[in-house]
């Protein structure tokens, strides 16, 4: 079940990352090895995204160390960090005036020299990047016309395109109806599987997390709260000491994996409760 | 998931157009030079374009045409003209491809070379090149250039010392640094100009751009720098595409964001500080040449770039024959007609802009 087989890919240790004085993350270790799927959730604020900052040295660690196939990141040029690491934002700012295409092939950037243009291997794997993600048929067109779930897919091609052994995935789903959502995590897990890429998630929907990754970190206020399997992490202890929310966590009638259930707390609920106990 | 049947069209419509785009290139350079000639030809006496072209043809080396044209023709070519048309290619070059570079780093459309202090710091200096009673024979460049470079770059890097943080260079505080700073110069400037007394006239006329009095040692100093320039930020047209991300993607593919930054500020401020040293602060070829490159061969910066080196120095080799031709004998300040017929296309863009080019 976890990377104890197989080669560890991204490794954490210790690390700890401050805006200023605040503590945003505090002394956090872990590893992602090569074909596994590692889930990081937690409430809005809790440092996954500054997590990724961190890992990709867009913020500087105040503390530990990040390792990238044995490899401080620390002492690393930005363009082979980038051949070894692509990230998947959240929300972010797109070229809007380019095209798809274009803007999925310069995902390749990191592979090119400095005064070198893409070459024919470098549009086939544009392509094909766009291809998996299902944005082939909008290669022609302008970023900025395009839906958000449109873009987030782009988003997802520029970092296939990028070929890289480890993908940090920010909120992946977050803008995307959930036939992509699934289309998107199975993407993420043929990937990890096939190609042995290691891959962290930033989540924030449990049940999605459930089913797809194969451990789970739980964050509350940049520290780890607990991590391991679904079934050990997302239990109604859990969430409610960590998102302060009441839920019940059932076992998935075809795999037993958790799966979260809120309860509204209106009347109306109440009364179907009521009548559902009394048979 | 893929629909075989639209791929060759749809391979093609991805294709990256190198080819278009180089003819383009091509086109371009042939008409810069065709302009240039009939620049050159155009003026108080006119000269045929054939003329012009054996004249300057029998200045170089290896060339030997029996002149059939009088001296004085030759003198007007050469000493006056040329220059003149040069400096003027030079310098719409180096704004347009300036501020295309400040558009792309500042991920704002209406960056100009002049958003960061530059042209203020160039009017002060300039100014003060005006009043200081000494001649200026000791240099002899003139002090107004002089001083105007020295006073742009300086602006700048005042603005930079300002706007940085720790190591990084915040692209908001750098434009409200050297907002801020261009108001101050300009209070200081105002002052000294309605001080000015008999050099008034003199100072309006530089402010508002122009060749009036070419000189090859201009043409010696500014020609090399800005080339080097040019050819410099013409090199980081990929880096400026993966720049259109936010900063944090551009370093996540691999781009050294603050390096790139850095370089392009300080390369870009310098190709306008010479071309502002002898020209003027001449409006409007900075901001509009690089929109229209964009609406007709796309934001790629590996295209816009150059095409922004030679449609500038086309539209300011023009506008300068008008300036000198319109009201001939005397001149119209290149400012001038740069923003009256600059300003209206500019306008024209802006309504026409249904789709974001930016």
């Amino acid at each position: 079940m976890n990377a104890g087989a197989t080669v560890e890919k991204l490794r954490l240790e210790n690390v700890s990352l401050t805006y200023d004085d605040i503590t945003v993350i505090d002394a956090v270790s872990f590893g992602v090895g090569a074909g596994e799927i590692v889930g990081l959730v937690g409430p809005n604020g809790c440092g996954k995204s500054t997590l990724i900052k961190g890992i990709t040295r867009v913020m500087p660690l105040k503390t530990g160390r990040v390792c990238v196939d044995g490899l401080d990141v620390r002492t690393m040029h930005y363009g082979v960090l980038a051949r070894l690491v692509a990230v998947v934002p959240q929300n972010a700012v797109l070229p809007e005036a380019f095209t798809s295409f274009e803007m999925v092939l310069m995902g390749r950037n990191p592979h090119l020299g400095f005064l070198r243009y893409e070459g024919q291997k470098d549009i086939d794997i544009a392509v094909n990047a766009m291809r998996i993600t299902d944005t082939w048929h909008l290669a022609g067109r302008r970023v900025g016309e395009l839906s958000g779930g449109e873009k987030q897919r782009l988003t997802i091609a520029r970092a296939l395109a990028q070929e890289t052994g480890v993908i940090l995935l920010d909120e992946p789903t977050s803008h995307l109806d959930i036939n992509y959502q699934i289309e998107t995590m199975e993407l993420m897990s043929r990937l990890c599987r096939g190609n042995g890429i290691a891959v962290l998630a930033a989540l924030h929907d449990l049940n999605l997390a459930a089913q797809y990754c194969d451990r789970i970190i739980m964050l509350l206020q940049g520290r780890i709260y607990t991590e391991g399997r679904a079934v050990e992490v997302i239990t109604p202890a859990s969430v409610k000491a960590v998102y302060g929310a009441d839920v019940s966590v059932l076992s998935h009638p075809k795999n037993r994996l958790p799966a979260v259930l809120i309860t509204a707390d209106r009347k109306h609920n109440r009364d179907e409760e009521r009548r559902f106990s009394n048979g | 998931m893929t629909n075989g049947q639209d791929e060759p069209e749809k391979l093609q419509s991805v294709s990256l157009k190198w080819k278009s785009r180089v003819i383009a290139i091509v086109c371009l350079l042939l008409l810069l030079m065709i302009v240039a000639l009939l620049a050159i030809g155009i003026g108080s006496t006119r000269i045929s374009f054939s003329t012009t072209l054996s004249i300057i043809l029998s200045k170089l080396p290896g060339v030997s045409i029996t002149p059939t044209w009088p001296g004085p023709i030759e003198t007007a070519i050469l000493n006056i003209r040329m220059p003149r048309v040069i400096l003027a290619g030079v310098s719409g070059a180096a704004l347009s491809v300036a501020g295309a570079t400040y558009q792309g780093l500042f991920r704002n459309p209406l960056a100009d070379p002049y958003l960061i202090g530059v042209s203020q710091g160039a009017a002060l200096g300039a100014i003060i090149g005006f009043l200081i009673p000494l001649s200026a024979s000791a240099l002899s460049l003139g002090i107004v250039p002089i001083f105007a470079f020295t006073g742009g770059i300086g602006a700048v890097f005042v603005v930079y010392s300002l706007g940085r943080v720790g190591r990084t260079l915040p692209m908001t505080t750098i434009i409200l640094a050297g907002v801020a700073l261009g108001a101050f110069l300009s209070a200081v400037s105002s002052y000294l100009l309605i001080t000015s007394g008999s050099s008034l006239h003199g100072i309006s006329a530089w402010l508002m751009g122009g060749f009036s009095s070419p000189q090859w040692k201009h043409v010696w100093v500014t020609l090399p720098v800005s080339a080097i320039g040019m050819v410099f930020i013409c090199l980081f047209g990929r880096q400026l595409n993966i720049m259109q991300f936010d900063e944090e993607q551009a370093q996540q593919l691999g781009i050294n964001v603050e390096r790139t930054k850095r370089i392009l500020l300080v390369v870009a401020t310098i190709i306008t500080a010479a071309a502002v040293s002898f020209g003027g602060i001449i409006g409007f070829v900075g901001i509009i040449i690089p929109h229209a490159v964009r609406l007709i061969w796309g934001p790629d910066f590996r295209f816009l770039l150059p095409l922004s080196v030679i449609c500038g120095a086309i539209f300011l080799i023009t506008a300068d024959l008008l300036a000198r031709t319109l009201l001939s004998p005397s001149e119209i300040p290149l400012g001038i007609i740069t923003a009256f017929f600059g300003a209206p296309f500019f306008l024209y863009l802006l309504r026409r802009r249904k789709k974001a080019v930016f």
